[in-house]
């Protein structure tokens, strides 16, 4: 369990580099790049937990509880909302590629030339 | 490069890759075993210096609100450049919103999907809005308010009415609440330093109540401005991608 | 939520179960969503990754995470992913 989460994150990283080499349509490498992209985030969290931590609002808990690290949550929450809007700006170059070139297929669109 | 051969290159970097990878983070000092110090820090001042129980928005947009502006303007600048990459060729025109290939055999639209997506969207909406309201208290704030907003929006969508959605979200009005969001954010900053404060320093009156909304100062009102402009930003995205579907390119049909 | 949260951790061994669990739905649906090659199917099981992903975060302690990881990847993602895919269709057609 020491090292287990951070096992899980390499092997999707492996995986989502995987699909995006091996891809035959744009889309499909862009919904890979996603999968990449979330790999940080279990990253993130995975070094900010802290063993019998709770989430860190004190709403309704007592000040002193033990909670996990706040500040890699923060990062990985606007992280979330961001790239999201960076993965909708790849798809709009996907669709101008596919009007201009016909084509969608990132092996046949390297061999262009503008 | 054959697809076989481009398969044998990537397995051979990618074990080099896993291995230099996973040797790296073994050298973290494993999982659950967070050393600090800054988690610790941070959750033991944040309470006492700004009033403001959820400390991951206290966090976002007061300990580290500089970074928070730079992530609002990758959404903004995100959303501009769509609007800017899908701009109307040469060539396209736009065609009216009727149903091209009315004669295809679509399969029947499901009446259960449409009532639940009219139903849920007012909810949706009000939530959204007190997530973005109310940041200092609750694992909310500007960034989750602002997407569970425009939610809301794309449900109008997915129930099928496009007409609908199209009225709601005219394109100036959602360029101008992007604008207030992005702008209002900056000049929050900007005020403290009119006040001879550092830049984003907050500067409204704490309150006495940890949780309340007038009690975190500034932490409340960026937020809002934050949710505001999170919300244009993706309506923004999701009403571009559908006028490309309206394009229609001349002499093509 | 943040009582959702805690209801997440009642004791250590379940929450250690709890997660060792999630962690390897998330690395079957990563692996599943890459391996997908069908669009609009791809398309749904990225949406099932997404919802995944944030009961992972949830039981990492983390409910604000989850917030924004669950309207995003479940449902804004898909939608923009499915309204491209429309465009491009059109004109394969």
């Amino acid at each position: 369990m020491q090292i287990f989460p951070f096992i899980i994150v390499v092997w999707i990283v492996a995986i989502g580099l995987y699909g995006i080499v091996t891809s035959r349509h744009l889309v499909h490498q862009i919904i890979c790049l996603i999968v990449v992209q979330s790999s940080t985030y279990v990253l993130l969290l995975g070094v900010g937990y802290l063993n019998g931590g709770t989430a860190p609002y004190f709403f309704d808990i007592p000040l002193h509880t033990r909670v996990v690290d706040p500040v890699v949550q923060a990062l990985a929450l606007t992280d979330v909302v961001v790239e999201a809007a960076v993965t909708a700006l790849l798809l709009s170059f996907a669709i101008q590629a596919h009007k201009r070139f016909g084509t969608l297929d990132p092996q046949e669109l390297a061999s262009l030339r503008g | 490069m054959t697809p076989a051969a481009r398969r044998w290159v990537f397995l051979a970097g990618a074990v080099g890759l896993a291995a230099f990878y996973l040797f790296g983070l073994s050298g973290l000092p494993g999982f659950g075993h967070y050393p600090g110090p800054y988690g610790f820090i941070i959750s033991r001042v944040a309470v006492p210096q700004t009033n403001a129980t959820g400390v991951v928005s206290a966090v976002n947009f007061e300990y580290r609100g500089f970074d928070t502006v730079g992530e609002e303007f990758i959404l903004f600048a995100a959303a501009a450049g769509m609007a800017v990459v899908l701009r109307q060729l040469r060539g396209e025109h736009e065609g009216p919103p009727v149903d091209e290939a009315a004669d295809r055999d679509l399969p029947p639209g499901s009446e259960a999907v449409r009532m639940v997506a009219l139903l849920f969207t007012g909810p949706i909406v009000l939530i959204g809005w007190w997530l973005a309201s109310h940041a200092q208290a609750n694992p909310s704030g500007g960034f989750q308010g602002g997407v569970v907003i425009a939610t809301g929006f794309v449900l109008l969508y997915l129930s099928g009415e496009f007409r609908v959605f199209k009225r709601l979200s005219p394109a100036d009005v959602t360029d101008a609440v992007e604008a207030v969001g992005a702008g209002g954010f900056v000049g929050t900053g900007l005020v403290a330093v009119a006040l001879h404060l550092p830049y984003l320093q907050n500067f409204l009156p704490r309150g006495t109540v940890p949780g309340a909304v007038s009690s975190s100062g500034t932490i409340a009102l960026i937020s809002f401005f934050v949710g505001l402009e999170v919300t244009a930003a993706f309506i923004i995205v999701a009403g571009e991608l559908l006028r490309q579907t309206l394009l229609v390119r001349g002499g093509e049909r | 939520m943040t009582a959702l949260a805690s209801a997440f951790a009642p004791s250590a061994g379940l929450a250690d179960a709890l997660q060792v669990t999630l962690l390897l739905l998330v690395a079957a649906g990563a692996t599943a969503v890459v391996l997908v090659r069908a669009r609009v199917r791809q398309v749904l099981v990225l949406s099932v990754y997404g919802l995944l992903l944030a009961l992972l975060f949830l039981a990492f302690q983390a409910p604000d995470v989850t917030l924004s990881e669950l309207t995003v990847g479940s449902v804004l993602l898909p939608a923009v992913i499915l309204l491209t895919l429309a465009k491009v269709r059109k004109r394969e057609e």
